[in-house]
């Protein structure tokens, strides 16, 4: 499964990055250099196999529910490129 | 010993009997830094001004006779992706350039608490992605053994700054390898502990299913002083593990009479350096004469460890990336007119090449019809990496590989074939993948003088067993008190 230019862009696109022509080339060969490795796992049988998210066992973990101060608003909006109002300004969405 | 190249053990005594305060280990430490790291560049930044104020609260313990543990004035570095409230901190990513986090992370609220000193943020590779810290989005570490070589990454800046003096202990992170592989290149010992065992809360993430946060120091006496500080439940970090946490360095017990150690066959394949085969093999020998039982065992989907990585840690790391937005914090593109275009833009001249690499083929093995075929196979074959651990535990108590199958490589040498530098993580991925805690020491020197590491996997939370291996063999032999000469 050798990845086209076309998936190239197409995946850009999905992780919202715009990239030259040249980075267009060099993922092209680069991915599907390191696909045709990962393709190895296609002759593995993991048939009745169950998927393995993490790494050991949890179970959905609960906590009461109680009010506790988070972090100063402050503090988040000095860190951000645009602030306005108390809020993070972005440019116009609609 | 010069105070900077001492251990954290022989420092507390000093420290505890007066020879010495707080601020001597500290003012030998900077001396050191100002020497040696415009030739190594294991530091971001220093964090002199908070450094001396915590050195001034942990002489003032000591005076008192108060809460002094065996940290209190021992300075300590920090990989450059765990958060201090106020202090930049980067990731060694320009998206991150001038960051100031408003939050600090529960390792290093729990190294303050226990009186440890702060000498700055250290190297990595950008967002913790690659094995050589040539892929920082500032400037490469160098090795300390050998100037022309990388430390080894993406935690080259913690190995590379213990093993030039310029810190004490430092913490590091491990996703795929990133403590250990440098630890080994480094000379240095360095502990991936049990997923679970440690808060990743003020880590910033990379593949969050495998990420945890270790020591990195000289001895493993000295790392499980680190660990028993930093491990344990964390109410902000759902995955961590409410398991009690015993006394890791009090209890070394380095009696190896009858410890069953596995060598499985898969680590010592075809393409491996010969010297260091060797003396991994010879370390073995070390175990058995003094009353181990080594065993030979099988983890036949090893092979496999590296394919199933490189899609897990990739998808979890592109999803992790999206939140670097430009929006609430990090770069911003201003120039873009809409929200997408600002997107793209930021994101585009915020990230270096191999974070693309990733994000790009995350992106894809989650993509709609390419889920199953990668992501889930991927994730089955996980499981079947992990049996093969679970099986190999009935047999053995600890097992012993390479930690790296290669020494210290050039700067330069591996960088532009990502395939090439993705295998010299091949040894510390299976274990990564199975959760399992794991540690490398150093075993020797190869003919370059350049120092060979060794891995000792354990069972899960079973970070003691790994300790009292690694002491035993740090009693039995002298590599680990070597010093590079810079």
């Amino acid at each position: 499964m050798a990845i086209t230019r076309k998936d190239v862009e197409y995946i850009a696109n999905l992780s919202r990055l715009t990239i030259s022509e040249e980075e267009i080339e060099e993922y092209t060969k680069q991915l599907s250099e390191i696909l045709e490795h990962v393709n190895r796992l296609q002759k593995i049988n993991t048939d009745n196999v169950e998927p393995m998210s993490y790494a050991v066992d949890i179970k959905n973990i609960y906590r009461d529910d109680v009010n506790e101060p988070s972090i100063d608003r402050k503090k988040v909006l000095d860190a951000a490129p645009s602030v306005e109002k108390n809020c993070f300004k972005v440019p116009k969405i609609i | 010993m010069e105070l900077f190249y001492e251990t954290i053990e022989n420092l507390h005594s000093m420290l505890k009997e007066k020879k010495i305060k707080p601020k001597d280990i500290l003012d030998a430490v900077y001396k050191r830094i100002e020497t040696v790291d415009s030739k190594v560049k294991a530091y971001l930044l220093y964090t002199k001004d908070i450094a001396y104020k915590m050195a001034e609260e942990a002489e003032d313990r000591i005076m008192k006779n108060e809460n002094i543990t065996e940290l209190t004035g021992i300075p300590v570095g920090i990989k450059d992706n765990m958060v201090l409230e106020g202090v930049p901190t980067t990731c060694a990513a320009k998206m991150l350039e001038g960051y100031k986090p408003p939050y600090t992370a529960t390792v290093l609220k729990k190294l303050q608490d226990a009186g440890a000193v702060f000498t700055g943020k250290l190297n990595m590779d950008e967002y913790a992605f690659g094995s050589s810290t040539e892929n920082s989005g500032f400037f490469p570490t160098h090795n300390p053994w050998d100037l022309t070589c990388v430390p080894g990454g993406s935690s080259g800046g913690s190995a590379a700054s213990v093993a030039a003096g310029m810190c004490i202990g430092a913490l590091g992170s491990d996703t795929g390898g990133s403590i250990k592989q440098p630890a080994s290149l480094c000379g240095v010992t360095g502990l991936k502990p049990t997923y679970g065992r440690v808060s990743r809360f003020g880590l910033i993430a990379f593949g969050s299913s495998l990420d945890q946060i270790g020591p990195v120091t000289w001895t493993a006496k000295d790392n499980a002083i680190i660990l028993k500080y930093i491990a344990g439940k964390d109410k902000k970090d759902s995955t961590s593990v409410d398991i009690d946490v015993p006394d890791y360095y009090k209890n070394i017990n380095t009696n190896i009479k009858g410890l069953k150690i596995g060598l499985p066959d898969e680590y010592f394949i075809e393409g491996i350096d010969k010297e260091v085969k060797q003396k991994v093999l010879e370390a073995v020998d070390v175990f058995e004469k003094n009353g181990a039982v080594v065993k030979k065992i099988k983890l036949p989907h090893t092979e496999y460890a590296i394919d199933v990585y490189y899609v897990v840690a990739t998808a979890e790391a592109s999803s992790n990336l999206a939140r670097f937005d430009g929006v609430q914090y990090g770069l911003r593109d201003f120039e873009a007119d809409n929200m997408i275009d600002m997107y793209k833009k930021s994101r585009q001249k915020g990230f270096g090449k191999e974070t693309k690499r990733r994000i790009m083929l995350g992106t894809y093995v989650l993509s709609s019809g390419y889920y199953d075929a990668y992501y889930k196979k991927a994730q089955k074959v996980r499981r079947l990496i992990k049996n093969d651990f679970d099986n190999a535990f009935k047999e053995v108590d600890i097992i012993i590989t390479p930690t790296s199958p290669t020494t210290a490589f050039k700067i330069g040498e591996k960088v532009n074939n990502p395939l090439t530098m993705y295998l010299s993580d091949i040894f510390t991925i299976a274990p990564n993948l199975a959760g399992l805690p794991a540690i490398s020491i150093s075993c020797g020197f190869d003919s370059k003088n350049l120092p060979v590491g060794l891995q000792i996997v354990g069972k899960n939370f079973a970070e003691q067993d790994l300790f009292n291996a690694a002491a035993f063999y740090q009693q039995i032999t002298d590599f680990h008190k070597k010093r590079p000469n810079i």
